[in-house]
């Protein structure tokens, strides 16, 4: 591709790096940018990214693989759309996206981004893990398959696989059995999302994914779905529709407020905790929705809902999105995303750090690890809070 | 890896420095109309002793070395000339002290400016700085070292004017404090000690400020802005020497553009007031507006426009998107206020002759003692031609800043030479010796303040 070629081409250049966009929004430092507070050149900033990406097409540089690891170290939280004062500023991620796309066309890839996919295309998982795994973890949970109940509940990749994040689905789904929620899941037919197939720009993947996942569902009677992971529940609810797949899309945490609100569930055990939220990217800044997670939290008595100071529009990344919790460009150091937002977490005086994402709560709790928190901050999915709030085992 | 590579890699880390065609791209540039030059390393520090170690290695091996902030000069400033070691100093952000009853800051040259008034806000709310208008990520060292001004002008000077101490790491290596914090371990005064700072507006080329002192000034509970508007801009000069003299603005700038269309011609004056109370700004602005040029809107000469609560601080610079291309350079000079119609009448001269939308902005300096005058001419990063007008337009602003007896503020190459044409031959022989002295193989930013 050249640059007359690049969907943005009239756009790209209008990139000032003025460096808005490595802040969060009361200015307390340059580290609100996953990859520049990682890395801290200005190759790894957001305006880094979109100069490298035009010096390229305008074959100003050569491919390599590390003009490709500084394009796909990007996780697509949107911090830089958000603190951009410049009208292109929405466009901003479309335009790393497109890059990869580029790249991925032109087959060259960061070796760990290959893997991501070629998985992806042939287990329907980032992992590689066989398909026929994907529901292990419902083993004596009696969990249903779905058969025309009135929620989908899409598991996702990482829920499926990753043994932490098993533990907070299956809180989950003993939530809803407990208070009548009615839904299945797909088990071995559930096939990856695609979100993150198509931020790491193989578009062509993608569309596969989505075509089945759309078919499948409407073979099945879907209507209603409830994503577990914030990135499924982006995906299906603001690009599926333009491949016909017309769904009511929730995150679960939507679905658990409004039972908290119409008291069908009350939260009654006291819990002694004092609990920050992170905010996942897919969940905030990509589809605005911040308050549901705080208000279950708030429901739970005993406990004290304090914020980090960096939270919603500005809440910093965990470092996981676009693939990166497996291709993990951004792990590694005391900088890394996940290692600051816990250090972060901690100084909000909270014990408890509630994430809403499978992907969040794995990549944190490897960072409280990191830290050498163990003892003095927990990371727990909200499912799991109410879990306990509710006594159910 | 070669060994220049290899010995940056041990004193920083393998994350922290590079020779790879990526960062030598991004930092071979200035975001202003300036020809990119690659270094041949990038490194970012994050201590003082790791700066020690680079420049005594530059030394050894006699490689160039330009520090770089911010980036935002916009005059070329941190462009590699020769190549070399290019140091990116911004993981030096830590804010060391803050001393609230002696009201000053002292902190590492990476800090930004949007960084120290979050943090004043949060943790010293009655405390303020002199912020420059600049984006959010200029950083205080980069702009006390090109003698930033900021929205506290007014009443204080020139930033460079509010420091208090500063180490330096000198081209040798050596770590040298300037202040009272080279006779004891408080940060609170630069005086009265022999004045050997030699590292203002040498744009690094004496050595690296890795730590500063900066005054900082009481925040009052209320801030905003009002506007006043003429159509006349011969009247801004008696106007700005009126408003001064009240020495109730902390900031007072008059300026003038050609868009939008509807304010083509007009002199805009905004004047920053700031009190404690109610009835303190119903005062002041009684003060400002009615008394002072109340008798301008009598005469039909002049309106004012308002009054705005707040301040936007850091500001949001939209320049760049002007021509809907990423680009904007500007001259900046310091004049005596009395030039400002000359000013205004040469920018939108010169604008026009290459197809720019005029902006001029004067901001005062000091009580009236001077002004920083500045002509903005915007391009598309992606027409070369655009550029080129740009760049012609600038030099042209140049040559006229010294006809008028301005003083050319933070130049580029292009008005570096113009003032070292006219300079003093005695001041140019004493600064050679300085330079000699402090940097005996000429690494440091070759190429800026060439006084070979």
């Amino acid at each position: 591709m050249t640059m007359a070629e690049f969907p943005y081409k009239d756009l790209i250049h209008r990139c000032f790096r003025c460096g808005y966009c490595k802040f969060p929004a009361n200015w307390m430092d340059v580290n609100n940018c996953p990859p520049y507070a990682r890395f801290r050149m200005e190759t790894f900033s957001c305006g880094g990214r979109l100069w490298l990406t035009r010096a390229w097409l305008n074959t100003q540089i050569e491919w390599s693989e590390h003009l490709a690891e500084i394009l796909y170290s990007c996780t697509t939280c949107r911090n830089c759309e958000i603190k951009c004062p410049l009208r292109f500023n929405v466009d901003i991620v479309n335009m790393v996206v497109a890059a990869r796309s580029e790249m991925v066309e032109s087959g060259r890839l960061p070796s760990a981004v290959k893997l991501f996919l070629e998985n992806v295309e042939l287990q329907g998982n980032p992992y590689g893990s066989s398909r026929t795994k994907r529901d292990a973890w419902v083993k004596g949970c009696e969990v249903d398959y779905f058969k025309g109940q009135e929620y989908l509940l899409y598991v996702g990749c990482t829920a499926s696989y990753d043994t932490r994040a098993q533990k907070s689905i299956i809180a989950l789904t003993k939530l809803f059995q407990k208070f009548g929620i009615s839904f299945g899941i797909l088990g071995v037919q559930e096939n990856c999302d695609g979100n993150e197939v198509h931020k790491l720009g193989e578009e062509g993947l993608f569309e596969t994914l989505a075509e089945k996942n759309i078919a499948l569902f409407k073979k099945l009677g879907v209507s209603k779905i409830i994503t577990f992971s914030p990135h499924a529940f982006n995906i299906f609810k603001n690009h599926y529709p333009q491949y016909g797949g017309n769904f009511n899309v929730f995150h679960y945490t939507q679905i658990l407020v409004d039972l908290i609100k119409n008291k069908n569930i009350i939260p009654d055990s006291r819990l002694q905790a004092k609990i920050c939220f992170h905010d996942p990217c897919y969940l905030g800044r990509w589809n605005n929705e911040y308050e549901a997670p705080r208000e279950i939290i708030k429901n739970i008595p005993g406990v004290e809902l304090v914020e980090m100071e960096k939270n919603r529009e500005s809440a910093l990344c965990c470092g996981g999105g676009a693939g990166n919790f497996q291709i993990d460009l951004l792990g590694g150091s005391k900088d890394s995303p996940s290692r600051r937002r816990v250090r972060e977490a901690k100084a909000s005086g909270a014990n408890v750090l509630a994430v809403a994402c499978p992907k969040c709560l794995v990549m944190l709790e490897d960072a409280i690890k990191s830290e050498e928190l163990e003892h003095t901050l927990e990371v727990k999915d909200i499912s799991e809070i109410l879990a306990e709030s509710c006594n159910v085992d | 890896m070669d060994n220049i590579l290899r010995s940056l890699a041990d004193i920083v880390d393998e994350t922290h420095v590079s020779n790879r065609q990526e960062e030598l791209f991004i930092y071979s540039f200035d975001l202003g109309t300036a020809e990119p030059r690659r270094p041949d390393y990038v490194v970012s520090p994050e201590s003082v002793e790791q700066i020690q170690a680079i420049l005594r290695l530059a030394n050894r091996n006699k490689i160039p070395v330009v520090p770089l902030g911010g980036g935002l000069s916009l005059a070329g400033l941190a462009v590699p000339l020769k190549g070399g070691i290019l140091i990116d100093l911004k993981r030096m952000d830590r804010i060391i002290e803050v001393n609230e009853k002696s009201r000053y800051a002292v902190l590492e040259c990476g800090v930004s400016q949007a960084q120290l008034t979050s943090y004043l806000e949060k943790h010293h709310p009655q405390l303020t700085h002199s912020e420059p208008g600049a984006p959010p990520t200029a950083t205080i060292a980069g702009n006390l070292m090109i003698h930033g001004q900021g929205d506290l002008a007014q009443p204080y000077g020139f930033n460079s004017d509010l420091i208090n101490g500063l180490e330096v790491v000198l081209p040798t290596g050596e770590i040298c404090r300037l202040g009272s914090c080279a006779v004891g371990s408080e940060w609170f005064t630069n005086h009265p000690l022999p004045d050997i700072n030699v590292f203002l507006g040498w744009y690094g080329t004496t050595g690296i400020i890795t730590k500063l002192s900066m005054r900082l000034f009481p925040a009052k509970r209320i801030r905003g802005t009002g506007q006043f508007v003429v159509d006349n801009e011969e009247l801004v000069p008696e106007i700005l020497f009126k408003l001064t003299h009240t020495q109730m603005a902390e900031d007072i700038i008059a300026y003038s553009r050609a868009i939008p269309p509807f304010s083509d011609g007009l002199q805009h004056i905004t004047v920053n007031i700031a009190a404690d109370t109610e009835k303190e700004l119903e005062w002041k602005q009684e003060i400002l507006w009615d008394d002072t040029l109340g008798e301008y809107i009598r005469n039909g000469d002049g309106a004012y426009l308002g009054f705005t609560m707040g301040l936007e601080r850091p500001q949001i610079s939209k320049t760049s998107d002007y021509k809907k291309g990423g680009g904007f350079e500007y001259v900046g000079s310091i004049m005596p206020i009395e030039k400002y119609p000359d000013c205004y009448k040469i920018g939108r001269k010169i604008s026009e002759k290459h197809n720019i939308p005029y902006t001029v902005t004067g901001r005062c300096v000091g009580v009236g003692h001077s002004m920083m005058f500045a002509w903005t001419y915007a391009f598309n990063r992606a027409e070369p031609d655009t550029i080129r007008h740009a760049k012609e337009a600038l030099h042209e602003t140049d040559d006229i800043v010294v006809e008028l007896g301005g003083v050319i503020w933070k130049p580029g190459i292009y008005g570096q030479k113009l003032i070292m044409e006219r300079l003093d031959p005695a001041t140019r022989e004493l600064m050679k010796k300085i330079k000699k002295l402090l940097d005996p193989n000429g690494i440091m930013n070759p190429g800026n303040w060439d006084v070979k």
